[in-house]
């Protein structure tokens, strides 16, 4: 009598070995989880606050900075922060 | 105040739409699909007949298709969260991440549990465990909608929390206010119950396909009567709820239902549009009128507004102006207070800068007097908080008039499917097979109605989206956009090509 995790095992790997089309579905999650990741994540989606600034403090005091400006001043004037 | 660039705005809001319309896709079809593998496979278990298994299993296999490509794509919408909407993302941090973090425990936990049993349990663990796995399923994919709907719905009616200076940060009060908050509420169980339609017309969408190529016959009549059944009840259940997110709309968005029935100038005993040509050249406050042609039916309106059919529903121009008689105070006079908000909020972020505790103290005493009206303080005259009303108005209509359309389609596959004519009636076959497309439609227009209606803001009454925004630079979120719009595109091709492949290959490609 098998235990109780080596069933579960078993179920998984017979089960992903048993698959048909759900072998070209797995490449396809993993292309689409490799391209969102690995390349859309990390060069093209950065956190703002969490890039450029150090503390929570420090992102406060932007957020609140950007919050009691007039919308023209947030969005122009301030280039430091662009990308 | 000077121009806002809205090219920054809207290019963000564009990316930001874009990916919510690619998610949305795949996620009605997975909530609808999910439901009727469960239906399927609970008559499989009661008869104990073998096609019912085999059926069972065909929309299962398309079922794990859907979930498959459309699996993660709402992750780049988070993405964009702490990249194109940095303050509004720090701002609702506490709020976000409660009911985002219970989704992650309870729903997702439980989808991917029993997502192996549904799909590699067959003849492996006992048959009433496999329909509990798959019941599971399609309650935990509901569930995964439950959250991230309460969380939009907070956005659209901002209740349950506090606004703490200190942090910069809207801080989360009551956690039951805001997962039982009408908005909330009405905002899940319509999303859900319309999601169950793209399901029901996909699956009458492929077994007419069948029909019409006179290919898995019975399958295909099997699956239509059982698919149409569950059509009636969910497009009853849409109707409702749809009823009374548009009465929780009169009381905490008003602008919105008036924009999406073209309510320009309020009306006691108002009507609704049935249908309706905008006058483009109508706007605020001008004695144009709003229609070029309209087809309206009488005192609905104020039934659906405010349940009572003699009461009086505000337009577009109470709403910017106000309206002394009706008690309404318009967008003029919130700008003011708006702006004094705004006013003490920069003295209480000036006294702290320098140390002087009193001044602070006292400007945030002031500022409470009225932060509920802060949004308004970003706009340059009253005008700035009407939505664009055409496609509002438009998107509510065609939602509308597909369901009215699903209707038909409905009673009449269920009509002749228990006839057992279903097959002979080639007429009426195609427009099944259009019904999903046609559905598709429908629920991204809903989602175009409440997200286009609520504009100018981000969150009602307190940020607009132009205050929400990160500084980027423009040119960076027009480069993401398209690159985007091409890997949706690619994935969407992938999509459609698997899909199509084992739908040819039909059930016994299983």
């Amino acid at each position: 009598m098998l235990s109780y995790p080596s069933r579960i095992f078993r179920f998984y790997r017979d089960g992903f070995r048993s698959m048909t089309i759900g072998k070209t579905l797995w490449k396809v999650i993993l292309i689409k989880l490799f391209i969102m990741f690995a390349v859309l994540k990390l060069f093209f989606f950065p956190d703002f606050l969490k890039t450029n600034f150090l503390s929570d403090e420090q992102r406060a005091d932007y957020v609140m900075e950007q919050i009691t400006r007039p919308a023209q001043n947030r969005i122009e004037e301030d280039s430091t922060w662009s990308r | 105040m000077v121009e806002i660039d809205l090219g920054l705005v809207n290019w963000s809001r564009a990316q930001f739409a874009l990916t919510a319309l690619y998610h949305w896709l795949f996620v009605p079809l997975t909530l609808g699909l999910s439901f009727l593998c469960a239906f399927f496979e609970s008559i499989y278990v009661k008869t104990g007949k073998e096609e019912w298994r085999y059926l069972t299993r065909f929309w299962m296999t398309l079922f794990g298709i859907n979930f498959a490509i459309g699996v993660a794509t709402g992750i780049i919408l988070e993405f964009q969260f702490g990249t194109n909407w940095s303050n509004y993302s720090w701002m609702v941090g506490d709020i976000f991440g409660a009911p985002l973090a219970v989704e992650g425990i309870f729903a997702f936990f439980l989808e991917a549990t029993f997502f192996a049993v549904m799909f590699f349990g067959w003849d492996r663990v006992s048959k009433n465990f496999h329909l509990f796995s798959t019941w599971m399923v399609a309650v935990g994919s509901n569930l995964s909608a439950l959250w991230i709907l309460v969380a939009n719905g907070w956005m659209q009616n901002p209740v349950g929390m506090a606004f703490n200076p200190e942090t910069v940060r809207f801080e989360m009060q009551n956690f039951w206010e805001i997962l039982l908050s009408p908005v909330a509420i009405a905002k899940f169980t319509h999303t859900t119950s319309s999601s169950f339609l793209v399901g029901i017309t996909f699956v009458i969408a492929i077994s007419s396909w069948y029909l019409l190529r006179g290919r898995h016959i019975e399958m295909a009549k099997k699956s239509i009567l059982v698919a149409s059944v569950f059509g009636i009840f969910a497009l009853a259940l849409t109707a409702m709820t749809g009823d009374e997110s548009a009465h929780s709309n009169a009381s905490t968005q008003p602008m919105k239902l008036a924009a999406y029935e073209g309510l320009w100038d309020g009306e006691q005993k108002a009507g609704i549009v049935a249908f309706g040509i905008l006058n483009p050249a109508k706007r605020p406050g001008d004695d144009s009128d709003p229609f070029l042609f309209e087809v309206k039916i009488p005192y609905l309106l104020s039934l659906m507004a405010n349940r009572s059919f003699d009461s009086f529903v505000p337009g577009i121009n109470d709403l910017v102006f106000g309206n002394e008689k009706q008690g309404i105070v318009g967008a003029g006079k919130m700008m003011v207070r708006g702006s004094a908000a705004l006013t003490d909020l920069t003295a209480y972020k000036d006294a702290r800068t320098i140390g002087d505790a009193a001044a602070a103290e006292t400007a945030l005493t002031k500022f409470k007097q009225n932060q509920d009206y802060l949004g308004y303080a970003y706009f340059d005259k009253p005008e700035d908080i009407v939505p664009p009303v055409q496609t509002t108005f438009y998107a509510f209509h065609i939602m509308v008039f597909l369901a009215t359309f699903f209707a038909f389609i409905f009673i009449a596959y269920l009509l002749y499917g228990m006839k057992d004519t279903i097959a002979r009636k080639r007429w009426l076959l195609p427009f099944g097979i259009a019904s999903f497309f046609l559905a598709l439609t429908a629920s991204e227009a809903g989602w175009i109605v409440a997200e286009v209606g609520r504009q100018p803001w981000a969150i009602q009454g307190l940020m607009p989206v132009s205050v929400a925004t990160s500084n980027l630079a423009k040119g960076n979120v027009m480069a993401t956009f398209w690159m985007f719009a091409g890997l949706f595109t690619v994935l969407l091709l992938a999509e459609i090509r698997i899909m199509l492949w084992q739908i040819k290959k039909g059930p016994e490609g299983e």
